[in-house]
Parts: structure tokens; sequence; C-alpha cells
């Protein structure tokens, strides 16, 4: 299974089901989008906790939840068109590749970072934030010493539970990651994940093709439960406050 | 002073930061749109779609296909997710089984839809094929059920949390039972809050592409019985664009679906903000 070579209708080798490639893409794709959504998530958040006026905040509020709305595969549409002839023409290459995944799934897992993280920090007791203020702290500096660090566990989980977003994520994915499946020797690179190989291979797969299709459901359902876990793990320690 | 205007920076970051993710919804909104709009026309909305091998058509069978799997999911999941929303919050305590349940359904709302669809192909389309027809309405429609379960749950527990003690014990101290007091009090306080929790599940299941693609079938005729295939808008979207890369089918498609999706949301605020009212009304 982790061998590196997925040949599943190689007549010669009766199939070959090494996930190896596939996984690390799915790892790669996942990790760099939430590297990317994390700061511009948690800065949205706290513009929209602390900062924005109240006009801002209720035009804000119901932009964030329809960008959480917008069907996957619209996303995967707008960026097969517009994200990756964008790579294309700039870089070089397919286009469809791991760079793009990045650029797509980074939006789509901004809405989860965002309002989960506002969430928490408004839930950070009035008492701690006047109290920093009182001391003669600034608003900014309360910000990043007071308030962040105590709706710290709760940014923690909204960015594992994004994480978990993009990893379970497919029709946007499949739509522009390439579904090469080899491990891409640059961002500009096709890469698969194992959601896409899933949705591409599933229609056609029989016999043994098909099971190995279903452990590389196995080992997608194994992340998605131990990252829903931590992200418990890290919203509990709140309680300790 | 000199704190003062360091703190500039980074504050004009935090700025940024919100009107950056704005833009990004006006940017991907308006793109879709702009080239999906011009393409909408009640021929499109009602005609057949293009022969094989050629682009173009209406998109009718689609939104029928939507609309099918869509109320199928909703008549499945709204029964269950009330009565469980009305087990959990009237009839049990804070119990060790009320939280495994609860948590339950977290995790069900954490599952990626490609595992939901691959769960619902093992089940509904192979196993269950002599009820289902295989690859179906139905099949599809049950495997969204699994979707919206967990949101109108959820939405529903919500609402019944909010509808005051003293509503049910005004009730219970004037004779009536248990169950009388919910049927004719609570549940009634509740209702938007439950609407809107069916509301949210709609959305959902309209939007769904990875589970309906491995349950729906994907067939572009018409339906004529839930046993039959079909394909939603969201699946003729991906399908359209990897069969023929027809972007116009794709981009009207988008567009319709955008504007349900978005009609969706505003019903869902504007029931969310009278229920409130109403509430402080009280």
């Amino acid at each position: 299974m982790v061998s590196s070579v997925w040949r599943p209708t190689d007549s010669f080798a009766d199939g070959l089901w090494g996930i190896f490639p596939i996984i690390i893409g799915s790892l790669l794709v996942t990790l760099g989008a939430v590297a990317i959504g994390t700061p511009l998530g948690v800065a949205c958040a706290i513009f929209l906790a602390e900062i924005a006026p109240a006009p801002v905040r209720r035009v804000l509020v119901p932009s964030v939840n329809a960008l959480a709305g917008v069907p996957s595969v619209v996303y995967g549409f707008f960026g097969l068109l517009v994200i990756v002839p964008w790579i294309r023409g700039q870089f070089g290459g397919f286009g469809t590749s791991v760079l793009a995944s990045w650029l797509i799934l980074f939006i789509m897992i901004l809405p989860t970072i965002i309002s989960i993280s506002t969430d928490s920090i408004r839930a950070v007791p009035r008492e701690y934030k006047e109290g920093s203020l009182a001391m003669g702290a600034t608003h900014w500096q309360t910000i990043r010493s007071v308030l962040v660090p105590a709706a710290s566990s709760g940014i923690i989980a909204s960015v594992i539970l994004g994480m978990g977003r993009a990893i379970g994520e497919t029709m946007a994915v499949l739509m522009v990651a390439g579904n090469s499946i080899t491990i891409p020797n640059s961002i500009f690179a096709p890469t698969s994940t194992l959601t896409a190989q899933i949705a591409l291979e599933m229609g056609y797969a029989t016999g043994a093709h098909r099971e190995a299709l279903f452990a590389m459901g196995i080992v997608l359902f194994a992340f998605i439960m131990i990252l829903t876990g931590l992200a418990n793990l890290a919203s509990r320690r709140r309680i300790t406050y | 002073m000199e704190a003062k205007r360091r703190e500039l920076v980074p504050l004009a970051l935090l700025w940024g930061a919100g009107i950056a993710t704005l833009v990004i919804l006006i940017i991907l909104l308006a793109y879709i749109l702009a080239n999906g709009l011009p393409v909408i026309s009640w021929h499109f909305l009602t005609g057949e779609p293009a022969l094989w091998g050629q682009t173009g058509g209406g998109i009718y069978s689609t939104i029928v296909a939507t609309l099918a799997v869509t109320g199928i999911s909703l008549l499945v999941a709204a029964p269950l997710s009330v009565g469980g929303a009305i087990y959990l919050n009237e009839y049990t305590k804070e119990t060790p089984l009320r939280m495994v349940i609860r948590q339950a359904a977290e995790i069900l709302a954490g599952i990626p839809s490609i595992i939901v669809g691959l769960f619902g192909f093992l089940f509904f389309v192979i196993y269950l094929a002599p009820l289902t027809g295989g690859w179906s309405m139905i099949s599809g429609g049950l495997t969204l059920a699994f979707m919206v379960l967990p949101i109108s749950l959820r939405t529903s527990e919500e609402a019944l949390k909010t509808v005051p003690t003293e509503l049910r014990e005004g009730s219970l101290g004037i004779g009536a039972t248990k169950w009388q007091s919910i049927t004719t009090v609570v549940l009634p306080t509740a209702l938007p809050g439950i609407i809107t929790g069916l509301i949210l599940g709609v959305g959902r299941a309209v939007g769904e592409t990875a589970a309906i693609l491995l349950t729906a079938g994907g067939s572009l005729n018409l339906i004529h019985s839930l046993r039959d295939p079909g394909r939603p808008m969201t699946l003729n979207i991906y399908d359209v664009l990897s069969e023929y890369r027809d972007t116009t089918t794709a981009y009207g498609t988008a567009a319709v679906l955008i504007i349900a999706i978005l009609a969706i949301t505003l019903i869902t605020d504007w029931l969310m903000n009278n229920y409130t009212k109403k509430l402080k009304g009280l």
C-alpha cells in the first residue's frame, strides 16, 4: 500500500496499488492551503471581532457565510478558468498544479477559520480586555498580548478544522490539481489527492481496484478522525481558563 | 505616541485582511454572474439538453434532478432531525447518551463528502440496488440526507433551546401534558429556527457534488421516476467541462446555482432576523 506505483489497470503486473504519492499529494495540497489561509483567516477574524465598525461587520459576516455556501464545483470551475490559465501564462507548464490547488483551497477554508476564530476571540471575557486597556496598553497591544493568546485554543481548533476541510475537499481539487500520480517536484507540477482519485476512478473501478479505492477512503477517514480529535483536544483546553 | 504610530501597520494589515476576504467573494461572484447571466434564457432553463457530443442546449433535466435529490434528502432528514432535536432537548438530561449523539452528529458533519459518497455508493447503489435502482435519484437523495441531517439537527436543537422555560412551565402549569405542550407551545415557537435549519440543509444538498458523482448516475435524460439516474446541476458543471469543455453551459448552470444558493442564504438571514424580533416581542 505504501509503495509508490499506482497502476490499477495494469494487466501484466496484476495491478499495482501504491498510494504513497497520492497521500503525499493530499498532505502537500492541504498544508499549503492552510499555510496561506491561516494568516489571512485569523487576521480577518481579529478584524471582525475587534476592529470592524458595525456597518462593515454587517456586510462582512454574511459575505463570509456566502463564501461558505458557494458549491465546491463552482470554486473548481473558477480555478479551472481563471487560476489555471493564469499560472500557465505566468510560469509555464500545464497550469493544473499544486499551486492552483493551494490558491483555490485556501479560499474554501477561509470561512471555517474566520467564523470559529471570531467566535473564540469574542468569547474571551471582557475583563481581560478592559484590564489590559486600563493598565495603559493600546488596542493593538491588547489584541496581540491578551486577546489572541486567550483565544489561542479556539484559533488552533479553527485551523485544524480548516485542515480537515482542505484534505476532504474533492471537486475543486479534482478540477485544478491535474490528477497526475507522481510526487510533484515543484509547485507548478500537477499532483493528485486521495479524494480526487476516488472521485475519478470509482465510476469504472471493479474488483481489487475498487477495494483499493475504498482503502484510500479509509486512509482519508483516518486523517479526518485524527484532525477532529486534535481539534476537540485543542478547544477543550479552553475550559481550564 | 511612538507606540501608536507603530501600530498603524498591524491595524492596516487587519483592515486589509477583512477587505481582501470581501474582494475575493466579489471577484468570484462577479466573474461567474458576468459570464453566466447572459447565457440564462427561457430556453436555457426549460430546454432539452444538447445531443451527445454537442455543446449548448437547455438544463431543464438537471434542474429537475437537483430538485429530486434535494427533495428526497429533505423528506428523510427533516423528520429525523426535528424528532432527534425534540428528543435531545426535551426528553433527555445532560446524560452520556446525549453527548454521544451530539458528538456523532458533529463527526458526521465533518466527514468529507466523497466519503459519504463512497458509503452511499456501497450501501444504496450496490447493496440496495433492487430497491433504489442502483445509480438513481433515490440513492443520491438518501446519501445527501446524511449530509443534511447534522446541519438541521444542530440548528433545530439550538432553536428548541431558545424557547423560554417559562413557556413550557406555563403550559404544563395549566394542565397540558408534556406532549401537548411540545406540539402546541414549544414547536410553534421554535418553528422559524427549525425551518432555518432545514433551509441550511437544502443549501448543502443543492450545492453538493462529490457524493452525487458516486451515487446519482449522471444521465442527462429527464428522469421519469425516482429510480432513474440523473444529473443534478452541480454535477452538470463538472461533466460538461470535463466532457467537451462546454464553458457556456457551465457558466449558465453555475449562475443559476449561485443565484439559488444566494437566495437560500438571504431567506435564512431574513427568517433569522424575524425570528429574533419575534422572540424579543414575547
